[in-house]
């Protein structure tokens, strides 16, 4: 094992509904989504009407204007609905299963023999290419960069996230198969683990990768903190990322021929009666999950964790590339004179002049109430404490509202996506969209560079 | 609560657009978010936030405000008890204090607020919380015989020239509340030097006993008098403005405001530093009386400890960045006594000195911010 690295800075936010690691069967959605808007960097452009017949693996749309990179089914059945939103944007493409799950059979070969060039044809074709993302930016990788590494976190700081050690269980070959499909891409393979992996873990088998260590809390799981405290990303610099599951699902493609994305994924939060882990496949509506939800007070229910994640509505959708569905109350209520109230024992807060710090154990059932009205940068020094990275989100916030490329590029655009902004979000006293406004400055970049 | 709650549901629809009181949507939203945190719930980005908001906050300076504010009442009574030979007890000498500093901290409130909701309506924003603490701030900074005209037409160029024009709290270059008292102090001098303005009735000459000075410390050591002993000046039994006085008073103020992480200790310690090693170089040099006195009475005269706790860590107005903030608070220190000693025209070098510093906050934050590019592209190169 290589060197621990110390991360200083950030939060661990303590949330109820961790999940129990029981993994609960449950019977397979009534339809799946296919839903573009989890794909950054791509202008979808579809392959099928509504009424066709699809595999699981059958392609549904591709980018526009790089038509070489597929999104396929991820069930066999009949495309039900496709879904727009206002200017005829492409919302979702809804499939209703088949009783038995049919796929669509690639021929692999001998993966050593491939070229490169080969293999990312196929990678292509098989609707594979998505679950690789690059950085800067955070969006689906170009096919025709040769990036300097791939970077793989090992595990998921955020709140209340899944075990990935459970999840991964029983995968090893599957990963394995993944990580060597990596390196004939690639060359180089960074694992992140932290420090404290669990002893079944598989991830600490593996070959072929190099290993480092994290330690400290969130957002040392981030895999954008990862690739700046192992080799940052300089102007010009491209490195892919890669999901945990992605990894046994590329390894699933080699070994059995099929596009299979089936993943564990953790039910949790405060409205979670049972929070466990559940088998899925990406895009399955979450509806089978209600017997597990306390659906009474019509909470939130998020796809992801409840810093980055996507509201999806009682019968949403799994989005790609989330391994958690996290369920926490509404918070549209008022509170009377709340703002001068010290002891809001139910309330969490970084802040001293609360009294979250004396009872750092506690779980928490926060809501989604923003405790306050937006207001322009205030106070300083809230997001650095949150940040582990050597940037000011400050200064590089106000260059993306004054549209300033070069100050942008500068104060390190290229090494941040919301996710490792959105801690600095949960602080911000101002309640400033932090996380809306990066990915505008991301936009931005993308159209003028 | 449910009553109020309802009443204002009612309220609501006649100050929403198209409503008839829609000019007034500013005010009746201050008003309400005063009563009931919101029922906003996060859109985008983060589902969950932190319960700290700009309310509390700024709620929580006032507080630490608070025991400067009640020493200084009561030493506006036990100051001019001192002047008349009178004969008031505790109670009686806060009372008068009380009163004297009230129609002060009244008159700051209500010009400014004025101000701060008119403009909110003009630009269709909230109103901003930043004025609950300006308007303590104003009153806290001024002699306690400044005429009540004075103080509001202080406030209201404080306000509009200081803060709104550039587009209100968050967007300021000099801090409100020493702006307002600049103003005073450059339009109108004799209201706010001399030895006369620090205590209630001196100027009017109310029955004063004979031979009464009232000068500040200050004021002592220009003239080469000999200063008030060291526990009167730090305990704030000494005239000055009326917020300015009591170092320990003001020092609880420091606890709760470092303790809290709303004041930045960093620009404390070293506005402390700044004023110190400037004393203490002084010292060895030694030209003249001024020069002579121990570096560590600085810290103690004036309005030093008051600028530094809660006028130099104001987050908008002095340096962002960790590094500037240490350069900005040293900077503020040096220039403090380095214009207390060398400039015989301004006795207070404290609220110059943090003026200045706001001026050039933004340029020293640009450097740290430049040394973090270079490093980047340090970076690059290997």
């Amino acid at each position: 094992m290589s060197n621990v690295i110390q991360i200083r800075k950030g939060l661990d936010i303590s949330l109820k509904g961790k999940a129990e690691k029981v993994l609960t069967k449950i019977s397979g959605a009534a339809v799946y989504a296919v839903k573009p808007d989890d794909f950054q960097g791509i202008t979808p452009k579809l392959t099928v009407k509504e009424g066709d017949t699809v595999l699981a693996g059958t392609p549904l749309f591709t980018d526009k204007h790089r038509p070489e990179i597929n999104f396929v089914s991820p069930v066999s059945g009949t495309v039900q609905q496709i879904v727009r939103g206002d200017k005829r944007k492409l919302l979702a493409i809804t499939i209703t299963p088949t009783a038995e799950q049919e796929f669509l059979r690639h021929e692999t070969g001998n993966l050593n023999a491939l070229s490169r060039e080969a293999l990312v044809a196929f990678l292509l074709k098989s609707g594979a290419w998505p679950f690789l993302k690059q950085r800067p930016y955070g969006i689906i990788a170009n096919p025709a960069d040769q990036p300097k590494a791939i970077f793989i976190s090992g595990f998921d700081s955020a709140p209340l996230a899944p075990d990935m050690d459970y999840v991964l269980t029983g995968e090893a070959e599957a990963f394995q198969k993944g990580i060597d499909v990596l390196r004939q891409l690639t060359g180089k393979v960074h694992l992140s683990m932290n420090d404290q992996p669990a002893a079944t873990s598989i991830l600490q088998k593996v070959k072929g990768v190099e290993f480092h260590t994290f330690k400290g809390p969130h957002p040392a799981g981030n895999v954008g903190v990862q690739i700046h405290h192992i080799a940052p990303l300089n102007k010009g610099d491209v490195v892919w990322t890669i999901d945990l599951q992605h990894i046994v699902s590329l390894g699933r493609l080699f070994l059995k021929g099929v596009y299979d994305v089936s993943k564990v994924i953790a039910l949790v939060g405060s409205e979670v009666k049972k929070p466990r882990y559940f088998r899925m496949i990406s895009g399955a509506c979450i509806k089978p999950l209600h017997d597990y939800i306390n659906t009474a007070g019509s909470p939130r229910y998020i796809s992801g964790n409840v810093l980055t994640g996507t509201n999806i509505g009682a019968e949403g959708f799994l989005s790609f590339y989330d391994s958690m569905i996290s369920v926490i109350p509404e918070g549209d209520h008022y509170e009377f004179l709340g703002w001068a109230n010290p002891f809001r024992m139910k309330k969490f807060s970084v802040s001293r002049s609360y009294f979250s710090w004396i009872f750092p154990d506690k779980e928490y059932a926060l809501d989604t109430n923003i405790n306050g009205g937006q207001r322009a940068f205030v106070m300083n020094g809230e997001y650095e404490k949150v940040l582990p990275m050597d940037i000011y989100p400050v200064y590089l916030l106000k260059a993306i509202l004054a549209e300033d490329i070069d100050k942008m590029e500068q104060l390190g655009i290229y090494e941040v996506v919301e996710e490792d902004l959105a801690l600095c979000e949960f602080v911000c006293t101002s309640k400033i969209d932090v996380q809306d406004i990066l990915r505008k400055g991301i936009n931005l970049m993308i159209k003028e560079m | 609560m449910k009553i109020l709650r309802k009443l204002l549901d009612n309220m609501k629809p006649a100050f929403e657009k198209g409503g008839k009181l829609h000019i007034f949507h500013s005010t009746f939203d201050a008003f309400e978010t005063f009563l009931f945190v919101p029922n906003t719930t996060a859109k985008s980005g983060a589902h969950i936030r932190d319960v700290n908001d700009m309310k509390h906050v700024m709620i929580m300076v006032v507080v630490a405000l608070m025991p400067a504010l009640l020493f200084g009442m009561w030493n506006v009574g036990y100051q001019h008890n001192l002047a008349t030979a009178g004969a008031m007890n505790f109670m009686s000498m806060f009372w008068f204090g009380f009163l004297k500093v009230l129609p002060l901290i009244i008159v700051s409130y209500v010009v400014g607020l004025g101000i701060e909701f008119i403009a909110a309506q003009i630009r269709g924003h909230e109103v901003n919380e930043g004025f609950l603490v300006s308007g303590m701030l104003i009153p806290m900074i001024m002699p306690v015989d400044c005429p009540l005209w004075m103080v509001g037409l202080a406030t209201a160029f404080a306000v509009i020239v200081g803060k709104e024009v550039f587009g209100g709290t968050g967007m300021n270059v000099f801090n409100p509340a020493l702006l307002a008292r600049a103003f005073v102090f450059f339009a109108y001098p004799s209201q706010i030097s001399g030895d006369t303005v620090w205590i209630a009735g001196l100027s009017a000459k109310e029955g004063i006993v004979d031979g009464f000075s009232g000068a500040t410390p200050l004021a002592h050591v220009a003239a080469g008098q000999p200063l008030p002993s060291v526990a009167d000046m730090f305990f704030g039994f000494i005239p000055g403005s009326i917020g300015e006085t009591s170092t320990l008073a003001i020092l609880i103020g420091a606890v709760i405001l470092i303790y809290t992480g709303i004041g930045s200790w960093k620009v404390m310690l070293s506005c402390v530093l700044g004023a110190l090693g400037t004393g203490l170089l002084l010292n060895l040099v030694a030209a003249n009386d001024y020069m002579t006195i121990p570096a560590y009475t600085h810290l103690l005269m004036g309005g030093f400890a008051f600028g530094a706790v809660f006028m130099a860590t104001d987050p908008v107005t002095g340096a962002q960045t960790s590094t500037g903030k240490w350069i900005y608070g040293l900077l503020i220190g040096v220039l403090t006594v380095t214009i207390r000693v060398f400039n015989e025209g301004y006795p207070e070098g404290m609220m110059l000195a943090i003026l200045f510093m706001n001026a050039f906050a933004p340029l020293i934050d640009h450097y740290v911010v430049e040394a973090n590019i270079r490093r980047r592209l340090k970076r690059a190169k290997i």
